[in-house]
């Protein structure tokens, strides 16, 4: 039969091969499934998942800046912008053309945007324009029948209504640049996403920050989102409520005024900080919708340094603010008493070398009290050199001088509280007792910034108390609850006391009401009486130039007719009541001249305000943040 | 003879009844899962699904038809058929329709095909013919060897010059079982295999970029996984992500959200296999397995030389172009335009599959069919 013939049973061999072989690749073939599908088949299902779900981050609503009585400083106002899905639209290059005729387009955006829509896959949002008027928002809106493809969108962005009065202590919002996007929180990469760049912005960014929502979407190969798969709304920002009064802040900056300098206000007993101003100012809302180059250049080249915080940052001899600490120091380590009289010739000399009292009359036969009404520089020579540097250190930082008195804030500048141990590691010499003269009137190496000064006089208001500032509510009231020990001592011991005798407080409380309610005091000119009730204070005024002999023979010439940057600093420090103080204040006017003429009636029609303020039931003005509100009724009306 | 034949054969119901509608039933189910997988793809019967249904009943009937002519009629024309395709080849050559860079197609008016396809059954009609027709002492002859060697290499020749590589290859390999099964000498084979050394060099050097490519992402997709290796890698995500039991039907994510290229053509296995798990492709590989058992059966009880390398090659062609397909998209095998037998979409295949499996069954009603040598 056929099977026996050889052509058949060769074709049978050669059949079966083929079939073994067959069969052989298909293990192969379930072998390959199985490892896919069973050993890896985790792996894929995620490498599936992966390619199928995109995490978009929702940016959190940032927490609003509140003063202390609930009044917007920094908010979240809508942002009107006009988006264009290009696939939406019949032409998109013909859409932004009729879009130009409706909304300003800047012509860098509008070369971008020529540029990237053909390239762009046609479902990916283009940003056409941003920050409208509600008026071209509205424009938009009526138009939209027409216009395919375009979506107007309300965004959020951060707000000043105050527009420039808490600016440097408030700061600003801005993108996250190189340096914060290297912090690896991918919220940052959110587009229009803004962090704090200067002022409470930065220093809180992560209470303000809220934390971010997310929302899973299921994308195809291209990226386009099918589906949302799920959202969470993330949580928004803390509102953060700042010891600072509005009325008065508006009031420290006009009274600032054209001027260079800065207005630091506290309660004596809280540490909260009711004003910290400094001038001049910027807008902030600027910064937040992006500044031109000019503008900038502007804000970086006047020599008044309107981006620096002077409040804070600032630092300046103290001059005549300090020789109160110089009087304790003298009466902690007796070597004076407060009726010794040292005469006061106009000058004092020591070693060959001659130190001026600013009188240059003299004032005659001075005891302490005169001494610091009159100011007399001589007078403090003398106490300076009995005492030495030593103790003027010690009181200096007893009462908050040479550190930080906002550990955290940002840009702050601690000062400076010469000794001879500073001298030594930093200018490698030893301490010289012209030096200490030159100390004991608050010049030379002494660097003091306005917070501190109001920390000081807080510190000699309120009895010796160990006060520090508070920008905030909340936390102030936290503390308060925790009793926590509010300062650290020389020693490192926590106290809440900075150990001074009670008795010569009130010496000086007395000296310091003589200078503002005394005929002969230096700030008699700006004093108030507000049905009874007074101010205390001392003024300076900083040398900022060498005197040579020639021109003290020849006469000093007037601040006036100097060139601004060599004129004297004006400062002043007070506080008030004079009984039972509840507000101390510093100010510091760079270049401005006296201090009775320029610093005092700053601070004492601060004082006067606020103790008015405490005297009267509030009325808070509408913000411009309730009239955004209200567009942003209208606004979901139209949407 | 006559007495070898059933006398049922004799009427057009006496064929039909003989037909293994087991093999039949294994076909058109196939088929269905293509045109449930079709419907997946699209979510939807169109525009896929409803017509790789209608061209499955109208393959069907094709098939059914080719089976119950009497096989003498196929042996007669087998010569025929192979001439009408190389002239389709020759044809498309200078007429056919670019597309996708390549001339593969030819408009027929009604159906536009690509004659490479259906071009392999005519080969394997005309090598069958001619090794029936050869005395078993001559198969391994040279002189007797040269015509069907060149039968294989003119319209592999004009299908790589398409240029369609992977066809062609497949076309090859075709041909060469054949005479494997003709009963060729191993000598042949052991020369042919030192042999494709220099040839796939030289190879090499004609291919075209985009053909270099996939061979070179084939032995390493990594390298490149949003460019050549895409497809690879894709699919072997869609795969493996199936696991055991699959995503369920309609419920694959890398297909369904556009991961998976061609996935209606070359790729409807990955789909499956991720719509479907591990059992579901195991299952659908077993039901081609019986087919192709059931080919080998029919072919070794074939009486006559013709039908029994006929059917054998057709079952062998139809598990190359399967094995090619699934090792593809499995990443066992570099990616070649191949269409999984009937399963993917395309007329061209459909008409290809059928005529052979038409052939198969005729084979199998015709088995005891003794054919003269001419």
């Amino acid at each position: 039969m056929y099977s026996y013939e050889p052509d058949t049973q060769i074709f049978s061999r050669r059949a079966m091969i083929m079939g073994v072989g067959q069969l052989g690749l298909f293990g192969l073939l379930a072998a390959r499934l199985q490892y896919l599908q069973v050993t890896q088949a985790d792996q894929y299902g995620i490498l599936a998942e992966n390619n199928r779900v995109n995490i978009g981050l929702i940016a959190p609503l940032r927490g609003r800046i509140l003063d202390r009585y609930g009044q917007e400083i920094a908010t979240n106002r809508p942002n009107f912008q006009v988006v264009m899905i290009p696939e939406q639209t019949k032409d998109p290059i013909e859409t932004l053309r009729v879009l130009e005729k409706l909304v300003p387009i800047s012509p860098s955006r509008r070369k971008r945007l020529l540029r990237d829509i053909p390239r762009s896959r046609g479902f990916v949002p283009f940003t056409v324009a941003e920050n409208l008027e509600w008026e071209q928002f509205a424009a938009i809106n009526l138009n939209l029948p027409h216009l395919p493809g375009v979506e107007p969108q309300v965004g959020k962005l951060r707000y000043y209504p105050q527009d420039d009065i808490f600016s440097h202590m408030v700061g600003y919002v801005g993108r996250p640049d190189g340096r914060d996007l290297r912090r690896d929180d991918p919220l940052l990469k959110v587009p229009g996403f803004r962090i704090g760049k200067s002022g409470v912005e930065k220093q809180f960014d992560d209470k303000l920050r809220g934390s971010a929502g997310s929302r899973r979407v299921e994308v195809n190969n291209v990226g386009r989102v099918i589906r949302e798969l799920a959202r969470n709304p993330g949580a928004q920002g803390a509102d953060l409520t700042m010891s600072m009064d509005s009325a008065l802040q508006n009031e420290a900056i006009s009274l600032l005024g054209e001027q260079s300098g800065s207005v630091v206000m506290m309660d004596v007993n809280s540490g909260e900080v009711l004003t910290i101003a400094s001038a001049p100012t910027f807008n902030p809302n600027q910064f937040t919708v992006g500044l031109s180059q000019r503008e900038w250049d502007g804000l970086l080249d006047d020599q008044r340094k309107p981006l620096i915080n002077k409040a804070i940052a600032g630092q300046y001899a103290p001059g005549s603010t300090v020789k109160m600490l110089i009087a304790i120091a003298g009466l902690e380590e007796k070597v004076i008493t407060p009726e010794e009289k040292i005469v006061c010739e106009g000058q004092y000399e020591l070693g060959g070398d001659t130190f001026h009292c600013w009188e240059h009359e003299g004032h005659g036969l001075m005891n302490m009290h005169h001494a610091i009404t009159n100011s007399c520089d001589v007078y403090f020579y003398e106490l300076a050199r009995r005492l030495g540097i030593d103790p003027i250190e010690r009181v200096a930082k007893k009462f908050g001088l040479g550190r930080p008195s906002i550990p955290g804030a940002f840009g702050e500048k601690k000062g400076l509280i010469p000794g001879r141990d500073w001298k030594r590691a930093n200018l490698d010499a030893a301490w010289q007792t012209g030096e200490t003269l030159i100390a004991g009137i608050g010049q030379g190496y002494m660097l003091v910034t306005p917070i501190q000064l109001a920390v000081m006089t807080a510190r000699l208001a309120n009895g010796g108390k160990a006060v520090t500032p508070q920008l905030l509510m909340n936390l102030q009231n936290a503390s308060n609850t925790n009793d926590d020990p509010v300062s650290v001592d020389a020693n490192g011991a926590e106290s809440n006391d900075i150990q001074v005798d009670p008795a010569h407080l009130k010496l000086m409380h007395k000296a310091m009401k003589s200078v503002v309610n005394d005929p002969d005091g230096t700030a008699f000119g700006s004093r108030f009486n507000l049905s009874g009730v007074a101010s205390a204070g001392k003024t300076g005024t900083v040398q900022v130039r060498r005197i040579s002999k020639d021109e003290r023979e020849s006469g000093i010439i007037p601040n006036e007719e100097l060139d601004w940057h060599l004129r004297d600093h004006a400062l002043f420090v007070g506080f008030a009541p004079v009984k039972n103080p509840k507000y101390s204040v510093a100010v510091v006017v760079e270049h401005g001249g006296s201090g009775s003429k320029v610093a005092a009636p700053i601070a004492q029609k601060l004082l006067k305000m606020a103790l008015e303020r405490d005297r009267q039931p509030l009325k808070i003005k509408t913000t411009s943040a309730a009239k955004f509100n209200k567009m942003k009724k209208n606004t979901a009306g139209t949407a | 003879m006559s007495q070898f034949l059933s006398p049922r054969l004799n009427s057009f119901q006496g064929r039909l009844a003989s037909l293994n509608w087991l093999l039949v039933a294994l076909i058109t189910s196939i088929s269905l899962i293509g045109v449930m997988m079709l419907y997946s793809v699209a979510d939807g019967f169109e525009p896929w699904s409803i017509r790789h249904l209608t061209r499955l009943i109208f393959g069907l009937a094709f098939m059914i038809t080719v089976a119950i002519l009497d096989i003498k009629f196929w042996f007669r024309i087998a010569y025929f058929v192979y001439v009408i395709g190389l002239l389709a080849l020759l044809s498309v050559e200078f007429l056919g329709d670019q597309m996708m860079g390549a001339k593969r197609w030819l408009d027929l008016g009604l159906v536009t095909i690509q004659p490479s396809e259906p071009m392999r059954v005519g080969l394997m009609l005309a090598l069958a013919r001619y090794y029936h027709n050869l005395p078993f002492e001559n198969i391994s002859r040279p002189q007797w060897l040269a015509l069907p060697l060149l039968m294989i290499i003119v319209p592999a020749f004009l299908i790589f010059k398409q240029p369609d590589l992977g066809t062609s290859v497949l076309f090859s390999l075709t041909g060469v079982s054949v005479l494997f099964l003709a009963g060729l000498s191993w000598r042949y084979f052991f020369a042919g295999g030192l042999a494709l050394i220099p040839a796939g060099w030289i190879t090499w050097t004609m291919l075209l970029d985009y053909q270099k490519k996939r061979v070179l992402t084939f032995l390493d997709p990594n390298t490149d996984p949003l460019g050549s290796g895409y497809h690879i890698l894709q699919s072997k995500i869609a795969i493996g992500s199936g696991g055991l039991t699959g995503k369920g039907f309609m419920q694959g994510t890398q297909s369904n959200l556009n991961f998976l290229p061609e996935k209606h053509t070359d790729f409807i296995f990955t789909m499956y296999a991720e719509e479907m798990g591990l059992f579901g492709a195991l299952i659908l590989l077993v039901m081609y397995l019986i087919i192709l058992l059931m080919g080998y059966l029919i072919a070794t009880q074939a009486r006559s030389v013709f039908a029994r390398i006929l059917a054998m090659s057709i079952s062998v062609s139809f598990f190359i172009y399967l094995f090619v397909n699934v090792a593809m998209v499995i990443g066992l095998l570099p990616v070649v335009g191949v269409p999984l037998p009937l399963m993917s979409y395309g007329g061209t295949s459909m008409i290809t599959v059928m005529f052979g499996m038409g052939l198969l069954l005729n084979v199998q009603v015709n088995r005891y069919t003794e054919l003269s040598v001419k």
